[in-house]
This record gives C-alpha cells, structure tokens and sequence, in this order.
C-alpha cells in the first residue's frame, strides 16, 4: 500500500507539474511533449485505481493519434513565440473561469461541497464493486452496448459530423491534376500495351 | 539453502523486487543477443538472395560480426550537430530502445511464462507500439536537418496509417476468443495447426504482415530512410551509440512484431501437431521457431521487393486495409453471432 501511494504522489505530482509546463513552455513542440507527458501520467494514474482499460486506450488514442498529429502540425509550423504569449493575460480571466468551474464540479461531484449529491457517490462506489467480479474491459462493454447505447451512437455521430466538417473545410478542387487510376493500369490489355516489332537487322525500328 | 532462496525471493518485498529484475534480465538479455543475431542473419539472408557470401571474415562463418559492430559503434565518438536540439536528439533513440523493450512484458514465452500476465496485454502491445513514432518524430525535428524531418514525417504518418488496419486485425482476433490477455489468445488456438487463427483468418493475417512491415519501416516501405532522396532519414545525424539505440530498437520492434504474429495467428507456443514428440519440444522453442520463420519472411522481403512510392504507400494503408480489414471485423462479427459461436467466458 505504502509503494501505491508513493507511486500516486510521484505520478500525480509529475501530471500536474507537465501540465503546468504545457502552459508556460516557451516552444510549442515542448509544450506538445510535455501534454504528451501528462497523459502518460494520467495513464498511470488509472492503472494504480484498477482501469487499466481507459489507461491503454488512453495511451492509444491521446499519446499514439492525437498527440502525434499535433506533434506533426506544430513541428511544421514556424510560429513566432514572442507573438503567441501577447494574448495571455487577454484570455486569463476566461481560462481561469472555465477551470473554476470544473473544479467546483469536481467538488460537488464527489460531495465535498454540500452533502446533496451523495447519489454520486453511491453509484460510484456501486460501479467499483462490479468492477471486482469481472475485469474492466468487460464491465464497459455490458453497459456501453445496452444502457448507454444511444448516447453511445450519438457520440459516434458528433465524430462523424466533425470528420465531414473537417474534410468539407480542406478539400480543394484542382483542375487539370493527372491522377494516377490504379485499376485502369492493371486493366490494361495486352494488345494495348506491348508492340512486338521484328527488326531487321541495320534496319531499325 | 534452495528453499531459503525461494523464500527470500518470494515474500521478502527487497527479494521480490530481485525476482522481478532476474526475470526482466531473463527476458531482455536472451532479446538482445536475437536482436544482434537478426542482424546477421539479415545481412546473410540478403546475401544469398544477391549471390553474395554475406559476413564471414569476424569468426567462424562471421558468427561474431554484431559484436564487432556493437564494439565498433560503442567505441565511436558520439557526435550531435551544433544546432540541434541536444536533449532530444538523445533522447528520441532511447524512446525508441525502450519502448522496443518494455513491450515484452507481457509477451507468454510458454504456458504461465509471462512476467506481466495482465487482463489488457494486447492492448498493453498496440499502445507501446504507438509510441515507437515519438523517438522517430522527435529524432527527426532535434536534428535540425530537412532529410532527417522529411523522414519523421513521413515515417510519422505512415505508422499512424497503418496502426489503424493493425487495430482491426487485433479486433478480429479478439472476436474470436473473448479475451484480450494474451494467454487466452494462445490457448484459444489450441490443437493442429489449422486450428491456428492464420487459416480462419487469413486475409487478416496477410494484412497484419504487412501492416507490421509497414510499421517498422521496412522495404517494401521504407519511404522514412530511402537513402537516394533522404540521405538516411531520421537518422541522417546520428552516430555512434544513438545510432546503435536505434538500430537495436528497430530490430527489436521487428521480433516483437513477429512475437505478436505467432501469438496471434500462429499458435503462440503451442506444437503445430498436439501429439508425443512434438509435444515434447519446450513451447518456448516452438514459439522462437515461429518468429523466426516470420523474421525470415521480412528479410526475404527486404532482398525481394522494391520501394513504395510515398502516395501508394498511403493508398494501400488507407484506401484498401482499412475497408478490407473494417469489413472483416463486420463479417467476424456476423458469422460469429449468427453461426453460434460466439466465446463464452
């Protein structure tokens, strides 16, 4: 118990201190490796609480996909560093709102500020304890298919929605551009392609 | 005295964290010296495709090349260019080393032969594998160098490509056994060797090959390092031990690629005829035979094949694995449900 805790405190502390240097690292690429670090982080932290299924797929989704595009963007671009910090203290009351606002619901959530909201409570420590019979992976995949089907599917909707989006906002139409049809190519009679030429000799073609 | 031993390394907590170290040295020391024969048996493999004898001046038959060329590389002066980034030029090749090795934790050399027997190894494997693209990535942006970024690049996107075709094979097999530990995914394959998942799932296994040549960046795929356009890729400004950290790395990406194939398609340990004296053969040794049947399939193709072009590469990764493997995924699915067997555990 005495080595969970350490490792909580080691990993918690390591988190919070990445985080931190994800907002103040004068490179963005650092700041992209120090989330890409607060993630590991996180990670560690729902291994040590017994979710070792959100653990890898969040080191699978966050840390393998979305972390290395924004890697990849942020390398590509040549951003002046100077410029991107001027508009910090514009945007610091608005940040540290919406940060106000998540940890108070953070508190509320787990009772600490007024006792109303013991439901919370109760139904995660009713989860954690079907958690124990079978392992996580499982426990998520009874819940998520049945009661959760819908939000499930809408979920997946909103994805799609921001994928077309996505493709809509890049998509260029280029005239005049050959492409290569891969199909046409292996399609592509013999009697169309090869010439056999019988050629006399010093004659040529 | 072997009883104290024991019972020192199994209840003291000092003695248990001396197990855990004997047992991850037991793992990482016979995983180096594969690694460093890979390499010869490599360059010996390309030489008969060539007609060439390959090494065989250091040794007898050259059997003590890797050593000479570790000792070689070892010995070298570690060179980082003056505008590069200096901390994260050496750090990218040991992200790649390592995470080449922490991966074989959970990998079951035999039955019960596991260091880390834990609920999610597949998913464990897929996400270290994901992670061997920073040590390219960063590699590629500290050094400071257009060739070793243009190979970052697109060593970076063509493994984002291909681990997703790579995800939909692991959920075909995850279908089929109801597991994601990967034991059960062994055990689940129980039998002869057409109970192996390589014959039911066929396309799949043809996909996982070459998606995995795909993600360790070898020919037919190896646009990050193509040396007439890119020098040596991202790993253009490397030299001495950086360089070796990454070179070790690769190679040990490849067997843990392969040790992947054999648990997955290939039975894992398990003797291709259940019967006496195959199944006398240690599982361990069936399970080194299998990678290194599959090890002998990527460096044959390596003699064989030649260079992707870069929109080809991301034609076959994203335009026809993924359809073909999403639509296997679908029909797994469907023959499992509707044919009535679907695992129960």
């Amino acid at each position: 118990m005495l080595l969970q805790a350490i490792a909580f405190y080691v990993f918690a502390a390591v988190c919070v201190a990445s985080g931190a240097m994800v907002v103040v690292s004068r490179n963005p690429v650092y700041s992209v490796l120090f989330l890409i670090l607060a993630f590991f982080n996180a990670a560690a932290l729902f291994v040590l609480i017994g979710a070792e299924f959100i653990a890898m797929i969040l080191v699978i989704v966050y840390v393998g996909a979305v972390a290395v595009l924004f890697l990849f963007v942020v390398m590509m671009l040549d951003i002046n560093m100077t410029r991107l910090k001027e508009g910090f203290l514009d945007y610091l009351p608005i940040g540290a709102l919406i940060g106000a606002a998540l940890l108070a619901e953070i508190l509320f959530g787990l009772g600490v500020l007024g006792g109303t909201h013991q439901g919370t409570v109760s139904a995660f420590t009713k989860a954690g304890t079907q958690m124990m019979t079978v392992d996580n992976t499982r426990a998520i995949g009874r819940v998520l298919y049945t009661q959760y089907f819908y939000v499930f599917q809408v979920a997946g909707v909103v994805l799609l929605v921001a994928m077309i989006g996505a493709i809509v906002l890049t998509l260029r139409r280029r005239p005049g551009v050959r492409r290569q049809r891969i199909s046409d190519q292996l399609y592509r009679p013999k009697e169309e392609s090869i010439a056999l030429v019988k050629v006399p000799t010093r004659g040529g073609v | 005295m072997v009883g104290t031993v024991v019972t020192f390394l199994t209840t003291n907590w000092l003695g248990q964290a001396i197990l855990i170290l004997l047992e991850c040295l037991a793992v990482t020391v016979p995983l180096l010296v594969a690694v460093a024969y890979m390499t010869y048996v490599d360059r010996k493999v390309w030489a008969s495709i060539q007609l060439r004898r390959g090494p065989n001046v250091v040794g007898p038959f050259g059997l003590l090349q890797p050593f000479a060329d570790g000792l070689k590389l070892l010995l070298k002066e570690t060179i980082v260019p003056s505008s590069a980034n200096t901390i994260l030029f050496l750090i990218a090749p040991m992200i790649t080393f390592i995470t080449a090795l922490i991966a074989w934790a959970v990998v079951p050399f035999d039955d019960g032969w596991v260091i880390a027997d834990i609920n999610v190894g597949i998913l464990y494997l897929f996400a270290i594998s994901s992670l061997g693209v920073y040590g390219i990535i960063i590699a590629g942006w500290a050094s400071n160098s257009k060739y070793a970024f243009l190979g970052a690049l697109r060593s970076a996107a063509q493994m984002v490509s291909y681990e997703v075709s790579i995800g939909f094979v692991l959920i075909t097999v995850l279908l089929c056994v109801g597991s994601l530990n990967l034991s059960k995914i062994v055990l689940a394959q129980s039998g002869w060797f057409w109970n192996w998942f390589w014959l039911p799932l066929l396309p799949m296994f043809v996909i996982y090959f070459v998606s995995a040549l795909a993600e360790t960046n070898r020919t037919p795929f190896d646009l990050p390092m193509s040396e007439a356009e890119l020098v040596q890729g991202f790993q253009t400004e490397y030299s001495s031990m950086p360089f070796a950290l990454f070179f070790l790395g690769e190679y040990a990406n490849m067997i843990l690629l392969s040790g992947l194939g054999s648990i997955l398609f290939l039975g894992g340990w398990m003797s291709p005829i259940p019967y006496a004296p195959f199944t006398w053969i240690p599982g361990v040794i069936w399970f080194a035979l299998k990678i290194a049947l599959l090890l002998f399939v990527f460096s044959w193709t390596k003699g064989t094949l030649p260079r992707y072009r870069y929109d080809q590469l991301m034609r076959l990764g994203w335009k026809v694995f993924l359809p073909v493997s999403l639509g296997w995924v679908v029909l797994t699915a469907a023959v499992l449900q509707f044919g009535g067997w679907v695992p129960q555990h």
